[in-house]
C-alpha cells in the first residue's frame, strides 16, 4: 500500500510540477504565489492525496515493523517509479540512470541487513 | 549558444539542483527519525483514522511532520526542473546519511553488508549525478 501510493504520488508531483514550470524566485511572495497555483493544479491535488496516504500507512509501517523491514519496502518503489518516468513522463533515462538505480536497490538491500 | 554559456549554465543548473536535493534529504532524515522515534515511544497504535490522527499531536511525531512538510515543498521546487528519474536516485543518498548518523549520534555499529551497502548506494548516487538533471524539459535531442 505504501509502496503503491508512493509510486502514485511522485509520478503525479512530477507531472504537476513540470506543467507548472520552473521555480526560480525563492522570495516568500513569490512562494506564496507559486503554492497558490500549484494547490490549483489536479495533478498535484492528487498527488498530495497519494503522498497522504504514503505517509499514514509509512506511519503505521513503522509502528509494527522494523526499520529494517520499512527502509527496504521504501526502496521498492524505485524500479516502478523509473519505468514509470521512462514511459509516461518521458524522460531520457540512460545506461547511467538505471545502472546507478540498480546499484542503489541493491545497496539498500545490503543496508537493511 | 556558445559552449562556454552552456556550461556554465548546466553549472548552476547542478548547482542549484544540489542545493535543493540537500535540503530535501537533510529534512527527510530528519522528519523521518524524528516520526520513527516519536511513533515508538507511543507504542503500537490502531489503524482507524482518530488512531493515526491523534498520533500526530505527540511532539516528536509533530516535530517529523513538520519537517516532512519542508521536505514535501523541496522536492517540489526540484521537480519543477529536474526529472523524477534523476530526483529519486540522487535523493537516495539519504539511506547513507542514515546509517551515518545511527552511527555518529546513536552509536551504532555498521557491518560490513552496510558499509558494502553504503558505497554501492554512493557509487549509484554519483552515477545519476553525472547525467543532466532536466532531460525530458529540455527535450531529449541529441
Amino acid at each position: 500500500m505504501c509502496v503503491i501510493a508512493t509510486t502514485v504520488g511522485d509520478v503525479f508531483r512530477s507531472l504537476g510540477m513540470r506543467h507548472h514550470g520552473e521555480i526560480s524566485d525563492f522570495r516568500p511572495g513569490a512562494i506564496r504565489g507559486a503554492l497558490a497555483s500549484v494547490a490549483r493544479n489536479w495533478m498535484v491535488i492528487v498527488s498530495t492525496c497519494a503522498m497522504a496516504v504514503s505517509f499514514f500507512s509509512f506511519m503505521k509501517l513503522v509502528s509494527i515493523a522494523p526499520m529494517t523491514f520499512a527502509v527496504p519496502m521504501s526502496a521498492a518503489t524505485f524500479v516502478p517509479e523509473t519505468l514509470l518516468a521512462r514511459y509516461l513522463l518521458g524522460e531520457n533515462v540512460d545506461w547511467r540512470r538505471w545502472m546507478g538505480i540498480s546499484l542503489i536497490v541493491i545497496g539498500v538491500i545490503f543496508i537493511a541487513q | 549558444m556558445p559552449a562556454t554559456e552552456a556550461i556554465g549554465s548546466n553549472r548552476s543548473l547542478h548547482a542549484k539542483t544540489a542545493l535543493w536535493a540537500t535540503i530535501s534529504v537533510v529534512s527527510n532524515v530528519a522528519g523521518n527519525s524524528a516520526l520513527t522515534h516519536g511513533m515508538h515511544e507511543l507504542g503500537p497504535i490502531g489503524s482507524a483514522p482518530a488512531d493515526l490522527i491523534g498520533a500526530l499531536f505527540h511532539p516528536w511525531v509533530a516535530i517529523g511532520v513538520v519537517l516532512l512538510i519542508v521536505w514535501t515543498l523541496a522536492h517540489m521546487a526540484l521537480l519543477s526542473w529536474a526529472d523524477l528519474s534523476y530526483v529519486m536516485p540522487v535523493t537516495a543518498i539519504g539511506y547513507v546519511v542514515t546509517a551515518f548518523a545511527g552511527k555518529f549520534f546513536l552509536g551504532e555499529t555498521v557491518s560490513l553488508a552496510r558499509w558494502v551497502g553504503i558505497i554501492l548506494i554512493t557509487a549509484g548516487v554519483t552515477l545519476v549525478g553525472r547525467t543532466r538533471p532536466d532531460s525530458a524539459i529540455s527535450g531529449t535531442a541529441p
